[in-house]
């Protein structure tokens, strides 16, 4: 499952050889993220997002336990405790906030991790199950993640409960009753909020489990890397210790900078005063807003006002909003073509630069309050978004002809210094 | 191992012991597996206690004519509207071709009691309390109730005229037990 010229593991100590023999943990690490993975040599800084949601992970994993020691999930007490959580409990205030911002963080180095996948074609064959189950985390993330947000039960986290679970209410017939299964009751309440509690705690560690699927899937073919050319001997590799470990170092320090410079300095910028209100289930705030990583899919989920053929409006946008990330599981096989990375596909590049805009775009609209011009634009934004994937790539993957590319990844970073040289050269 | 092979090979045909016993204890193990998922499913369904308020007695006499009233009903909240003779002229003139969930205001009524409109307060979209009972709140386009976070408009009848709310606000089971008392439930 690695490169015949990867290093092996040969523990010099008796007692790394004692282990290796009866557990060959270290053996583990070493080819996993060790000398023993060997990496394309010509990665780019867009390559330190997958360890960057590791770490993202693990933060979020720590101060999740530690806030759990503090917090009670009865809906009688819950917004007090999480006020003890700031105000009484030591460094509660930095625990909290570090969990709320985390979150945020996590979600940053998530999208331009997929956005990375998507410019450089990491999703294509042989690493269609790396992006399967990339998408798996995704779900799982946003799961995570809205539960999460209830459990604070202000009047965001109420109403959002509400709203989301309002969900499936749109499926015709049973989907009533789903709504108060997964309630627990007939609007969100103390029930709710345990078994939120509950899941919320227990779904991390499952997507620990799959983040671990995605890395061995990513280990049997190995890693792409900008040119989008598969590895073709030893010379195209470096290991990926010390190479990637220091390069994914330093990224680590600039993510843990933004980190903390949002944490101490704004920690309440990306949330909702309104969250700091009880909940009062008498009462919906004026504007309700999902927090800003859902806001795409918000707006995808608003941008159906009318009904359509025999479906309602309402079952419409819950189809449309799972459908935008349902669809992401068919991206593989959607676009055909052989070139992964966008630096030879001059088609396809300007493309992904037009779903990028869409996206922030559907981003605006559902942050917006549902009216116009929020309305015809996350229409728009919604309409393109699935063209995008089903029409223009399907097209462009067929009429595009690649520019012309080097043989090899040693060779496109050999061309690259001599260009570098003549340069220096000529100035 | 071999002869034992033979062995059996000289007995027995087709189906053997052997295959029923292996389709006997995995099916019954299945049916096991399935009865106990039955539990852990239907504990999330609402507990003895949640169902336990399923009935609320409002007392309505203290409300005039053209207000509202917001109550709770299994912790969802309920409208009580004393409607006025303009606003039930305005609700019974709509044709009913016009409505998306067409009722007509004597079926969400009841009979002599026209005037008392009861819904839950509950928008029909995503589950958000529509504004419009409490005094000064925006009453939508059509006089009735205006939901503020995806924009549904429902009329003097509670009946949903406009926005991606598909249904009219729901009408929960009551009875009038007096000319000023109403149980829910």
């Amino acid at each position: 499952m690695s490169f015949p010229w990867a290093k092996q593991y040969e523990p010099q100590q008796p007692l790394m050889k004692w282990l290796d023999e009866k557990l060959p943990l270290p053996r583990l690490v070493y080819n996993a993220v060790g000398a023993g993975y060997p990496v394309p040599r010509n990665l780019n800084y867009f390559w330190n997002f997958g360890v960057l949601a590791g770490a993202a992970l693990a933060i979020q994993i720590i101060t999740g336990i530690v806030l759990a020691m503090h917090y009670a999930a009865n809906a009688g007490v819950a917004f007090n405790s999480v006020e003890h959580i700031m105000r009484d409990v030591n460094a509660g205030w930095f625990i909290r906030y570090a969990h709320m911002n985390g979150a945020s963080m996590f979600f940053i180095v998530v999208y331009l991790h997929i956005f990375r996948g998507l410019y450089y074609g990491s999703y294509k064959a042989p690493r269609e199950m790396v992006w399967l189950l990339g998408v798996v985390i995704f779900l799982l993330m946003m799961a995570t993640a809205f539960m999460g947000y209830v459990l604070p039960w202000g009047q965001m986290s109420f109403w959002g409960a509400q709203v989301i679970t309002g969900f499936f209410s749109a499926i015709p017939v049973v989907g009533e009753p789903i709504r108060v299964w997964l309630l627990g009751g007939f609007a969100p309440d103390n029930a709710a909020l345990n078994r939120f509690f509950s899941l919320h705690y227990l779904l991390p560690f499952v997507i620990a489990g799959v983040v671990i699927l995605h890395i061995w899937a990513l280990h049997i073919p190995g890693s792409n890397n900008p040119t989008g050319i598969e590895v073709k001997d030893e010379q195209d590799t470096v290991p990926f210790h010390p190479y990637y470990t220091a390069k994914d170092g330093f990224g680590l320090g600039i993510f843990l900078l933004m980190f903390v410079l949002l944490t101490f300095f704004s920690p309440n910028l990306l949330g909702h005063a309104d969250n700091y209100i009880p909940a009062n289930p008498l009462s919906t705030p004026a504007h309700i807003v999902p927090e800003w990583y859902f806001w795409p899919f918000y707006a995808i989920l608003r941008a159906f006002t009318f009904n359509f053929l025999w479906i309602d409006a309402k079952l419409w946008g819950v189809i449309a909003m799972f459908a935008s990330i349902a669809l992401l599981f068919f991206l593989p096989w959607l676009d055909s073509s052989p070139v992964k990375s966008s630096t030879y596909r001059p088609l396809y590049k300007k493309f992904f630069w037009v779903l990028v805009f869409d996206v922030l775009l559907l981003g605006v609209c559902g942050k917006m309050p549902a009216e116009q011009p929020w309305v015809v634009l996350s229409q728009i934004g919604a309409a393109y978004y699935f063209a995008h994937f089903l029409i223009i790539l399907p097209i462009v993957s067929r009429i595009e002809r690649p520019a012309p590319m080097p043989n090899s990844i040693t060779e496109a970073v050999l061309a690259k210094h001599a260009d570098d040289m003549s340069a220096a050269a000529t100035a | 191992m071999a002869s034992e092979t033979n062995l059996n090979a000289g007995i027995e045909e087709g189906v053997r012991r052997r295959d029923f016993i292996n389709i006997a204890a995995v099916s019954f193990a299945g049916v096991g597996a399935v009865a106990v998922v039955l539990p852990l499913v239907n504990q999330m369904n609402p507990s003895a206690d949640v169902l336990a308020l399923s009935s609320t007695e409002i007392d309505i006499s203290a409300i005039e004519t053209g207000q509202a009233i917001k109550t709770s009903w299994r912790k969802q909240p309920v409208f009580v509207r004393n409607l006025t003779a303009t606003e039930i002229a305005a609700a019974n003139k709509v044709p009913l071709s016009e409505l998306r969930d067409p009722q007509t205001l004597a079926e969400r009524t009841k009979v002599g009691k026209e005037n008392w409109l009861i819904t839950l307060g509950v928008c029909t979209h995503l589950g958000c309390v529509p504004l419009g009972a409490a005094e000064g709140e925006p009453r939508g386009d059509f006089g009735g109730y205006f939901c503020p976070c995806h924009g549904s408009h429902y009329d003097t009848a509670a009946r949903i005229r406009k926005g991606p709310a598909p249904k009219n606000l729901v009408v929960p089971p009551y009875e009038f037990t007096s000319d000023t008392a109403v149980t829910i439930g």
